[in-house]
């Protein structure tokens, strides 16, 4: 205990002696063996500090889109556009920004790493929690009227249990993404931080094998650290908040849960102070529950909202000025420059997604018809696909470099080693979701070869193929950011696209062709999503859909 | 325990609920309103089961939920002993039909969540929970979830955590409607033992059901609503003497009586109110009763095979369905002209007798027949789809029409039933893609004994 607490304080005195320190441009990452638990410290320490306010932030955001119908209108929309935009794209901008904010300290750079990884994963989690709120049944509401429940005991008896499981399930692929954005940030030119991610890259810079071998495995220690100590138990516990009208017979375990429930101590700091404090809680809120029907639609609040309202107006109008002002301001050829780019990423991001798909259709659909191959490959995927791509680009790279292929090739291996793993999971859930009468119904009417898979499994699994194109599309946008263009050994590696050119922008202090080319890469990908994924996703809900 | 001591049926005493002029409508964005509920009054006095029966979507649990404060009436006012009746200050409670449990609680903390939010200390929670469970029959089951419970359990839970708050009024949303026929019942007679014992500390209990003999088991008051928009069609009291026998003449007497209000909502009664029947002028457009071509099929035949004539009551029994779910179908039978309804006898007629005996194919052909000459919408759009040059139609049409008329629920409800009929009859095909109605290659070729009419 003792020594917990001990190590515990160091390492927040560690912490605050780096993070407040003078900003350090060249981080030098020492590739010794003994410095790797710091750095998965202070990698890991980021991704908690993002989630923490990731999920704080989603509860609220959902709260008022779901309680506000005035609010509602103009946030979910908000949402869907947010959650399609390529963070990493901001990533030069927000570090630029950040270290402009905190001049001369490392906290700057720091928060901008936590600042991306936080746009990355937040609003998927709000609007799980928004979906929740908006699910609850009618009778379950009206109970709770009837019984005049206080707005504590609607939270936590009510909301939050209903939006557990779907937060949970969220925050996972959001800590997942997170990994991915973080290694991105840690290796990110001048802001290199200490971590993970940039260990990864001095050991490939200087050829180190047995340190990238290292850097991998605690890499994939921590993630399956916290998979077995953090998310097994939170879904083995969320099982109670299952509407489920029966018991399933399979529920998922877990043995650190089992370990906290049978653990004295546990218990006893339950009753001693757990209880007690609920007990106050729930007679605090009983004696000063706020008696008026429609709380909140008083007078000055709705000031508030209409001064808030006008505030982001003003700045986000601000914000369209400018850039407006920047575009016109640009030359010819930069948008030529930033018309080729797109392209050529538009193209390379679907090449990508084709490549992908070709090679997991197979590959997925044979592991998801047969289940004994399922019970070896399936957890074996899972863990290659737990390594974030972007830990592995500078590994990638020394091979391809080696091999003496061009980033041109290499960006694509980059691509698809992020974005795969999405479109395999799907097509093995899809496979597995085909229901046996069907296959055999097709079996007896002698449907065979080309035919079973034009009739039964390519139909069959396109709702769930669908899905995991249009994530893995996102990835992929994402990715080309950092797959484009590579520091790496001293020299810089590039090809075209337009993720090459924000990066090279960035590094070329150029601020006007970085935020055109910023904006037009989102706006290009919010694009594609509103017109082709979007319809194709509708299509596979309506007509592909197996469920009657 | 006893909130009010009161003296059942005899002196007249002060409602502890009064209704007046209640009455509740959606006002549509083109300045139309959708009237549900027509203006009521309504009151609920102390020592009386009171049974509010009416057709599904009539606008049954729209007025429970106004009754309890839950909901806020249009116009008109609900008073709690003479005060505005809020969800703070009403002594009720409500046992829903979804039970409307909270998974994640055990059923001693469901029950006992009622006593926190009021703030009641945790060992008398505790007792009162106890007790109460112990009342119902569920003393072993404290630290069960609910989804280990069986559905008749699950209300019990549910009767548990009204009765814990100690209401003066025990609402009931067609508490048994979700359990089945013998949990039902035997939920039922514990209900009636426990409210004749007096064991449950509630002066009044309000229930909404669609169950014709539910009702007449349980009520003391009996009120009949019609739907579109709901008004009181009827209002009487049950004097039979618990336990009541569905054998008994009396008893057979009173479910026929309120079958035919039920399946009669123009005979006899006139209109309430002048204001109302002018509104109700604006509803007059045509409601399909939402039954599927093979359950009027089935009707059909049953008729038929029973000598063409048959007693509502019969017929309901013989199919073992609810009045709600077979009076759709009838009054779709009587509006297709295949059948008619008469003093709570149905009728086959010579229509009706011919689609029962006809083969598949004639079948359709005479449905055609049929639907083209009786229902108005199938009618519009027939003769919209055979004046367009293109032969389509966007389901948005159809919507327009309907939204006038109808909430939209309803118009969801309508157009599926539209489209049900309106494919079979082979009139129109829906292309779920595009959302549009095309149309039909008529059926075969003219065929026996009568030719496709135009409209």
């Amino acid at each position: 205990m003792f020594s917990a607490g001990l190590a515990l304080f160091y390492g927040v005195v560690e912490v605050g002696r780096t993070w407040l320190g003078p900003f350090t441009p060249h981080v030098e990452i020492s590739r010794s063996l003994g410095d790797l638990p710091v750095y998965a410290g202070y990698s890991l320490l980021r991704i908690a500090l993002a989630y923490v306010l990731s999920l704080l932030f989603a509860v609220t955001y959902g709260y008022i889109a779901a309680y506000r119908p005035r609010a509602e209108r103009f946030m979910i929309p908000l949402l869907d556009v947010l959650q399609s935009i390529p963070v990493l794209s901001f990533l030069p901008g927000v570090m630029l920004a950040m270290a402009a904010l905190f001049p001369g300290r490392q906290l700057g750079v720091e928060m901008g790493a936590v600042l991306l990884i936080f746009t990355g994963q937040v609003w998927n989690m709000a609007f799980s929690f928004y979906a929740s709120l908006k699910s609850i049944p009618r009778e379950m509401r009206e109970a709770a009227t009837i019984y005049r429940f206080n707005w504590w005991q609607r939270f936590l008896q009510i909301e939050l249990p209903f939006a557990t499981i779907g937060l949970v399930w969220n925050s996972m692929m959001s800590v997942a993404g997170a990994w991915f954005f973080l290694m991105a940030c840690e290796q990110f030119g001048d802001f290199r931080l200490p971590g993970l991610g940039s260990y990864l890259q001095a050991a490939a810079d200087n050829g180190d094998t047995r340190s990238i071998l290292l850097g991998i495995l605690t890499m994939v220690a921590v993630i399956v650290l916290i998979d077995q100590f953090v998310w097994r138990p939170v879904i083995a516990w969320a099982e109670k908040f299952k509407l489920e009208q029966v018991e399933s017979t399979s529920a998922p375990t877990s043995w650190v849960l089992d370990f906290l429930r049978r653990s004295r101590g546990v218990a006893l700091f339950r009753k001693r102070a757990v209880r007690p404090l609920r007990e106050e809680i729930i007679q605090y809120f009983a004696r000063h529950e706020v008696r008026t029907e429609s709380a909140g639609e008083n007078e000055t609040l709705l000031w508030f909202w209409r001064v808030v309202g006008i505030a982001a107006l003003s700045v986000i109008g601000y914000a369209v000025v400018r850039v407006v002002m920047i575009l016109t301001g640009l030359h010819g050829s930069e948008f030529h420059q930033i018309g080729i780019g797109l392209l050529a990423t538009f193209l390379r991001v679907n090449v990508t997604l084709a490549l992908g798909a070709l090679w997991t259709i197979p590959v997925g659909v044979a592991i998801g018809f047969n289940p004994r191959l399922a019970r070896i490959a399936q957890p074996l995927a899972q863990i290659a696909a737990s390594v974030p791509a972007t830990a592995l680009f500078p590994v990638v790279l020394l091979v391809l470099i080696r091999l003496g292929g061009g980033l041109g090739v290499g960006s694509i291996v980059l691509l698809l080693l992020g974005t795969q793993w999405y479109i395999l999971f799907n097509v093995i859930a899809g496979a597995i979701a085909i229901p046996t009468d069907l296959k055999e119904a097709a079996s007896v009417f002698g449907i065979r070869g080309w035919e079973r898979w034009r009739k039964l499994i390519l139909p069959g699994i396109f709702p769930f193929l669908v899905t995991g194109l249009i994530t893995a599309s996102g990835g992929a946008w994402n990715a080309s950011i950092v797959a484009e263009y590579f520091h790496f050994k001293g020299q810089t590696y590039s090809t075209v696209g337009v993720g090459a050119l924000i990066s090279a922008a960035t590094d070329a202090k150029n601020f006007n062709l970085l935020l055109a080319s910023t904006v037009a890469l989102a706006a290009v990908v919010v694009t594609t999503n509103r017109l082709l994924w979007r319809r194709l996703y509708r299509l596979a809900e309506t007509r592909f859909k197996l469920e009657g | 325990m006893f909130l009010l001591e009161y003296d059942s049926v005899t002196e007249p005493t002060e409602p502890i609920i009064r209704a007046h002029a209640v009455e509740k409508f959606y006002l549509q964005p083109d300045g139309n309103r959708i009237e549900v509920i027509a203006p009521v009054d309504l009151d609920v006095e102390p020592g009386k089961i009171i049974t509010l029966l009416g057709p599904s979507g009539c606008g049954k649990s729209t007025l429970l939920r106004i009754l309890t404060g839950l909901s806020q009436p249009s116009s008109g006012e609900v008073l709690w002993h003479g005060q505005p009746i809020t969800s703070q200050n009403a002594g009720v409670a409500i046992v829903f039909q979804s039970f409307a449990l909270f998974p994640w609680l055990t059923v001693l903390d469901n029950v006992e969540a009622p006593l926190e939010a009021r703030g009641v200390p945790a060992i008398e929670r505790h007792k009162r929970a106890l007790r109460i469970l112990d009342t119902v029959g569920l003393d072993g089951f404290e630290s069960a979830y609910p989804k280990e419970l069986s559905g008749g359990m699950k209300q019990r839970v549910g009767f548990a955590r009204a009765l814990v708050v100690e209401p003066e009024v025990l609402f009931m949303d067609e508490p048994f409607s979700a359990l089945d026929v013998l949990t039902a019942e035997n939920l039922r007679n514990e209900l009636l033992e426990l409210w004749l014992s007096k064991k449950m500390p509630t002066s009044a209990i309000f229930i909404v059901t669609h169950n014709i003999e539910e009702a007449v088991l349980l009520a003391d008051r009996v009120i009949v609503l019609a739907r579109n928009p709901a008004w009181v069609r009827a209002d009487f009291p049950i004097e039979l003497a618990h336990p009541r026998d569905r054998k008994s003449p009396r008893f057979v007497e009173l479910v026929d009586y309120i079958y035919k209000i039920m399946t009669q909502p123009q005979l006899a009664l006139p209109v309430p109110a002048a204001a109302a029947a002018q509104k109700r002028v604006r509803q007059k457009y045509q409601m399909l009763p939402h039954a599927r071509v093979g359950g009027i099929a089935g009707l059909l035949e049953l008729l038929q095979d029973r000598g063409g004539k048959e007693y509502l009551h019969r017929l309901a029994e013989v199919l073992i369905m609810d009045a709600e779910d077979l009076l759709p179908i009838i009054e779709a039978s009587v509006l297709l002209g295949f059948a008619t309804l008469k003093d709570g006898d149905v009728q086959i007629t010579a229509e009706g007798a011919g689609f029962a005996e006809a083969d598949i194919l004639t079948r359709k052909i005479l449905f055609r027949q049929a639907a083209l000459n009786h229902v108005m919408i199938l009618q519009q759009i027939d003769s919209v789809l055979h004046a367009k040059a293109d032969h389509s139609i966007s389901q948005e049409f159809f919507d327009d029409i309907l939204d006038e008329h109808f909430s939209e629920d309803e118009v969801r409800r309508q157009f599926d039933t539209a489209m049900n009929w309106g494919r079979y009859a082979e009139i129109f095909d829906f292309d779920r893609e595009s959302h549009r109605l095309i149309l039909a290659e008529p059926v075969g070729e003219p065929h026996p004994p009568t030719t496709p009419v135009q409209s």
